[in-house]
């Protein structure tokens, strides 16, 4: 997912006046141009979000759709068994994600992002392996972490176990107390880049005389940080947060990797997007209207907390100009 | 004269304390770097390594250079069907998406006329949209049309996915083109589709590039679709062919690390050819 630039209106008048000019072809040739897109993304992406939301309303039997039952799925969701348990469970799970998550992966990309900012030997190389992983698919990072953190023959326990910390090697993924913060740093480590770069690039749009006059005024290298970069990045920090968010809210392959389809041990891991899979594709008859529900409640938690962190942010951006 | 000397002395003075700080950093950074390289070094070195060597010492160099557990994993464990799959899968998904979004990118940023606003709206709001969410409705659309369990019917999944992030990016680079070179065509009277094919795409091809290895990326990696939509291990991309794999093989670390290098190396080679291209997709939002 990227970012998305917000429209400039200098750019969009310079650009207005350039197509308007045009000789607009026939409205058969605008046609035969849009449709193909417009006939596969409509078929195969729209029609089944607006499908989603009319299904959470009906009940199911196996494949096939019955009656309309109103809030009912989305009743099931909060009082049946094991679900009224999971749900909650998991929800926090990804509470506990996003905040880890921002804690550590986004203040070390901002870290690196600051540190790489500056002429330094090497500079490319570190930005270079710092974005390699993910590039892999979390799936795989899943899986190449499970063997690394596995408590007999991993890696990581043996190279702990060499340099004299024997006391520190653990079942890393079998243990529920440290399941979840070792998804979070495996997640991390994943990921870390693309806060670098995203901060990087917002440290590149600041200029270098702002840097330079405060200097001037006797600044040091932590005060024209905390003064002048970081308010002007905060733009970025709202881009970072909300895109943060919608990643950990939507995690799955890592996940399923690292803890499997239950979330394991003992559902520590289990989270939103493996609920999901398991209500929709691992339930009883009826699965399909709760999971219609489910996804439902999903995208509008998402949508509506996503919605408020930008308002928020450029609220803060306007206060801080 | 006196300011001067005191000045070039203050920045000889300066200098080595600069760059022991900065020595300080680039123990940081490489110490990061080895975390971040580390388990990829480690995993590459263990293809190489028997098994029962890997039991025995998990961190150490290979005895000898030796490529078994690449050929068990691509002939035993299937990772040669996996592999054809996700790449006949991603390309096919990538090429149509790209297609499509290409003929309706152009019209949407060249011309403006009724209702081209809105289109454009339509098309870029699927950005925003998790469609995942959608997986139900959608998996009971593609059992009605036949097409569960099939190559075809993931493609144009994928290929739908692609098309907001394309005709957001394509749209914005077919608008910056000149409009001499289109009108000069028309004169020589080509038409729209000549002037399209001939005239405008040879000239956004490196943002076509661009758009191609945004999608190849998350596609060639998804697990989610496949894992629903494909039921014969036969039609299995290689992220799905991981799951039993990992299942049939735990005993076979070796076997196990060669199949983690074989998913993840052509985009790896992919990466390290288009690395700025890549970079500066992702940051395209940021950048002024």
């Amino acid at each position: 997912m990227t970012a998305l630039p917000r429209p400039r209106n200098a750019d969009r008048r310079k650009r207005a006046s350039r197509t308007s000019s045009a000789l607009i072809p026939k409205p058969q040739t605008i046609a035969l141009f849009i449709l193909p897109a417009f006939l596969l993304y409509t078929i195969f992406m729209i029609y089944p979000l607006v499908q989603a939301l009319i299904f959470s309303t009906f009940e199911f039997n196996g494949l096939v759709r019955g009656e309309f039952v109103g809030l009912q799925n989305f009743e099931q969701l909060f009082t049946r068994f094991p679900l009224n348990e999971q749900l909650p469970r998991a929800f926090m799970h990804n509470v506990y994600f996003f905040i880890g998550t921002m804690a550590i992966q986004n203040t070390l990309g901002l870290a690196f992002a600051v540190l790489l900012h500056r002429p330094r030997f090497g500079k490319r190389f570190f930005r270079t392996v710092y974005t390699l992983p993910y590039l892999i698919s979390p799936l795989v990072v899943g899986y190449l972490w499970r063997l690394m953190l596995n408590p007999l023959f991993g890696p990581v326990n043996s190279t702990l176990r060499d340099v004299g910390l024997e006391s520190w090697a653990r079942p890393w993924l079998g243990d529920p107390a440290t399941a979840l913060p070792t998804v979070i740093l495996v997640n991390a480590w994943m990921w870390v880049g693309f806060p670098m770069l995203l901060f990087g690039a917002g440290l590149a749009g600041i200029e270098d005389d702002l840097r330079e006059a405060a200097r001037i005024d006797g600044a040091n290298s932590w005060q024209v940080f905390t003064r002048i970069e970081l308010p002007l990045l905060t733009p970025v920090v709202g881009i970072v947060t909300v895109l943060t968010f919608i990643g950990n809210f939507n995690a799955f392959g890592i996940v399923w990797a690292l803890g499997g389809v239950d979330g394991s041990p003992a559902g520590a891991t289990d989270v939103l997007g493996l609920v999901f899979f398991r209500t929709a594709f691992r339930g009883g008859a009826d699965a399909f209207g709760l999971a219609s529900a489910l996804a439902v409640l999903m995208f509008l938690f998402i949508f509506t907390v996503s919605v408020g962190v930008q308002t928020w942010f450029r609220r803060l951006e306007d206060r801080l100009q | 004269m006196n300011n001067v000397n005191a000045m070039n002395k203050r920045r000889s003075f300066s200098l080595p304390r600069i760059s022991l700080g900065s020595i300080g950093t680039t123990l940081l950074l490489s110490t990061y770097a080895l975390i971040v390289l580390g388990p990829l070094i480690i995993v590459v070195l263990n293809t190489m390594r028997p098994t029962r060597e890997i039991y025995r010492a998990p961190v150490a160099l290979p005895s000898s250079i030796n490529f078994d557990s690449y050929i068990i994993a691509w002939e035993e464990a299937s990772f040669n069907v996996y592999f054809f799959n996700s790449l006949v899968i991603t390309v096919a998904s990538v090429t149509l998406a790209t297609t499509v979004s290409a003929l309706a990118a152009y019209v949407l940023g060249r011309y403006r006329f009724r209702g081209s606003q809105a289109l454009i709206a339509y098309f870029v709001a699927g950005l925003t949209l998790p469609f995942r969410l959608a997986m139900v409705p959608l998996f009971l659309l593609l059992n009605d049309l036949g097409l569960i369990d099939s190559r075809v019917g993931l493609i144009l999944v994928y290929a739908a996915t692609g098309i907001p992030f394309s005709i957001f990016i394509l749209s914005a680079f077919f608008r910056q083109l000149p409009q001499e070179l289109s009108e000069a065509a028309r004169i020589d009277g080509a038409n729209e589709f000549i002037i399209f094919s001939r005239v405008m795409l040879p000239l956004v091809r490196p943002s076509l590039a661009t758009v191609a290895i945004f999608q190849f990326v998350p596609l060639w990696n998804d697990f989610f679709f496949p894992l629903v939509l494909l039921r014969s291990t036969d039609k299995w991309t290689l992220p799905v062919g991981m799951t039993r794999f990992f299942g049939e093989f735990q005993t076979d670390w070796s076997t196990l690390f060669a199949g983690l290098v074989i998913t993840t190396l052509p985009l790896i080679i992919l990466f390290l050819s288009a690395t700025e291209q890549i970079i500066s997709g992702l940051t395209a939002g940021v950048r002024k």
